[in-house]
């Protein structure tokens, strides 16, 4: 892992886990997989306390355990894992958008604690709504639970690796692969805790919880739901559907490209080149409800897309009506490109922008052609050709032409390379992220008496409104803050906030270069 | 013989041309301090941030899940150093969390507290003490108790001792340091606590 990549993670294991966590977590990523003594011994923490952070980080997915010959358990952290953490709102708020409220709760509570049976996340979610519904009103767990299915079906959440039945020997059980689908049916066995309000005892699920014999009961309440991964892919399936609203040109064009990857989403792994081929007759009777568009229309549009120099549709067949599969590969290719473009026009210049995109678009250019073609004087061309070159957005590519590679005689060509560029911007995207967070730490570091303070004013005008105080008093309280503090306080939550804003759209850019560089790297 | 430079003027091994300088211009200057520091060109301003109904939710969304992870029970605090005069003001600041009692089957076992030899002694002793019940050998092992604690240092109340030791079966085997600090805090894992609780969901 780079330094930034390090930096970044063991910035975002601080604030979510606290030091020591940090200590283990980073202490793992930097050297790979050791065993649990070797841990202690090298970040000269005590054994207690290893052992609690590594009790936190498996129970959050960041690192796995393997057992290895004579018994030794070593112990290995995923630093994609960690950096996925910047993504966990972005996450809840894409549960919130398909799934409303209940959605983004069960998401929400998955997320903080890593895994959970379903009975708990239920129980819990359904209080959280009761709590915020109207007195008298209460919510149902079967509604809860149907939430979560519908998430399980759609890939949201995910089974973990079960315990096998036989145990093993002494360093620790062996889980076996995820088992999706099977155990999906063993949802429904969970016995359901008394239903509050609109109650009606599911005496069949408590009769089966009563008459099953013992053996069986450890199963059904391990059933454990993983979040994250498939989120992931989900997240990612929304995210590009995001994009091509702005590339294509109509609402109906987006909108059918957003049906075909809704109904791809879960027959499409999320580094696969091509969605699945999808019929025109599937496609047609997939559109939202209020489409009222005929199927001739629909054909014309599929036919178009197909035909566009874009290529993000292609036609792979002629049965059902056509076959259409989309070309991810191709779509994250061109984003990653459209971001490439944007950074370079607005770091150096709308100017500068022309030369890149005449570089990509003719692939190898001399110095002399550059200028020609870009219309650009050859100072100014020069000038800014070796500043995007030194900023490793260009790259020379020599071509001898005698086997002595004399300079003399040498071709010297500039071309862009997308994918290390794409790798060098995302290093830097990491880099960033990782100041940003520092930046807002030191923010509020620098004010925290100041905030403090406000903290405690706002829990005594709190207790006293709850006691009945009367408005002069408040008042007084109020003005414990003086103005000039106020506007302290102001700037401060106006800079976290920008701050953290900006957080969240760099985290996007990490998304969109880190999807094109798998997706690359698995077509080679 | 690198050192002879050509009789007559020096030549560039290489095509002028190509890099972009012609000949006999003047070629820039050398540089010889280091670049500027950030922030670099201001020319270019940067593009304003997104907003949005969708990127303010996100945002406070954000926000409060920095808030809510300081709550849970995953986040380990540092154990501070003993100061000497306790505020009192620290009493009320600190947040209450829930315990979490990790999934054991799923774990190595190695990462299991160890309970510690110490107990096995007077584990014994009272044991019996509850059982007999009389004054006389209460004193004695008041006495011993008190010279125990002094040993294994604060925060540790008896009754927790009491209720951890009755059910306690592991003996300790790896010789852990004295952290008394996180002594308090084996007790969230405590395998007893567990067990009973997991009978709690299967009623």
């Amino acid at each position: 892992m780079t330094q930034a990549e390090i930096k970044l993670c063991s910035l975002l294991l601080q604030e979510h886990f606290g030091e020591i966590v940090e200590k283990i977590g980073v202490h793992l990523i930097r050297t790979g997989s050791q065993p649990l003594r070797v841990i202690a011994h090298d970040t000269g923490t005590s054994l207690d306390q290893v052992k609690k952070a590594l009790c936190v980080l498996i129970q959050h997915n960041l690192v796995i355990y393997q057992v290895h010959k004579r018994g030794v358990v070593e112990y290995e952290a995923q630093c994609s894992r960690v950096l996925r953490m910047l993504r966990y709102p972005r996450y809840i708020y894409t549960a919130k958008t398909l799934y409303s409220d209940t959605g983004e709760l069960i998401v929400e509570e998955l997320l903080l604690n890593g895994k959970m049976a379903m009975s708990a996340v239920v129980k819990k979610v359904a209080d959280r709504l009761t709590e915020t519904m109207e007195d008298g009103k209460t919510m149902d767990y079967a509604e809860v639970s149907n939430t979560f299915v519908r998430l399980a079906d759609t890939h949201f959440v995910q089974r973990c690796p079960l315990v096998p039945a036989t145990e093993n020997s002494d360093p620790g059980p062996l889980p076996p692969a995820p088992t999706l689908v099977i155990n999906e049916k063993d949802m429904y066995l969970v016995p359901k805790l008394s239903l509050i309000g609109k109650g009606k005892r599911r005496r069949s699920s408590d009769e089966d919880a009563t008459g099953e014999p013992k053996a069986k009961r450890p199963k059904h309440t391990t059933d454990n739901k993983e979040m994250w991964p498939l989120a992931y892919s989900q997240s990612q399936h929304s995210r590009v559907n995001s994009e091509f609203q702005f590339t294509f040109q109509t609402q109906t064009s987006s909108e059918i490209v957003r049906t075909m990857l809704r109904m791809s989403e879960i027959t499409t792994s999320s580094s696969a080149p091509f969605t699945q081929p999808l019929s025109s007759n599937e496609i047609f009777r997939s559109l939202p409800v209020g489409y009222n568009i005929s199927k001739q229309v629909l054909d014309q549009y599929l036919t178009l897309l197909a035909d566009d120099p874009l290529e993000f549709v292609g036609k792979s067949g002629d049965s059902g009506g056509g076959m259409y599969v989309i070309n991810l590969h191709k779509a994250l290719g061109s984003l990653a490109t459209a971001t490439l473009e944007s950074v370079v026009q607005e770091r150096f210049g709308s100017r500068c922008a022309r030369i890149f995109r005449l570089v990509l678009q003719k692939k190898h250019l001399e110095q002399k052609q550059v200028e020609d073609f870009a219309m650009i004087p050859a100072k100014e061309a020069k000038d800014m050709l070796y500043k995007m070159l030194s900023e490793n957005f260009i790259s020379l590519q020599e071509i001898p032409k005698t086997p002595d590679h004399a300079p003399s005689r040498t071709f010297y060509l500039y071309t862009v390379n997308i994918l290390s560029a794409a790798r060098m911007l995302l290093h830097r995207c990491y880099k960033s992220v990782a100041n940003l967070i520092e930046r807002r730490q030191f923010e509020t570091k620098e004010n925290k008496r100041l905030l403090e303070k406000s903290q405690r004013v706002e829990a005594i005008i709190a207790s006293m409104q709850a006691t009945g105080a009367e408005e002069a008093q408040l008042q007084e309280i109020e003005e414990m803050i003086t103005a000039p503090e106020r506007q302290q306080l102001e700037t401060l939550k106006r800079n976290v906030n920008k701050l953290d804003a900006c957080e969240i759209q760099v985290d996007e850019t990490i998304f969109l270069l880190e999807s094109y560089i798998e997706s690359t790297m698995k077509r080679q | 013989m690198a050192g002879n430079k050509g009789r007559g003027r020096a030549a560039y091994t290489f095509n002028i041309e190509a890099v972009g300088f012609s000949r006999g211009e003047k070629l820039p200057d050398v540089v010889l301090k280091p670049p500027p520091l950030f922030p670099q060109d201001t020319d270019y301003k940067p593009v304003p941030l997104k907003t949005g109904e969708g990127e303010d939710y996100v945002l406070a969304l954000k926000q409060e899940l920095r808030e809510t992870v300081k709550r849970m029970p995953y986040f380990v605090e540092t154990p501070e150093e003993k100061q000497d005069i306790e505020r009192y003001s620290k009493r009320y600041v600190k947040v209450y969390k829930e315990e979490w009692i990790p999934d054991w089957r799923r774990l190595p076992r190695e990462l299991m507290p160890r309970k510690k030899c110490k107990k096995a002694g007077p584990k014994s002793k009272k044991a019996k003490d509850t059982g007999k019940g009389t004054s006389l050998t209460n004193t004695a092992d008041v006495l011993k108790k008190i010279e125990e604690l002094e040993k294994r240092g604060d925060g540790e109340k008896s009754d927790e001792e009491n209720e951890e030791k009755e059910g306690s079966k592991e003996k300790s085997k790896e010789g852990d340091d004295d952290e008394d600090d996180n002594a308090a805090e084996q007790e969230e894992y405590d395998e007893e606590e567990q067990e009973e609780k997991r009978g709690a969901f299967q009623n």
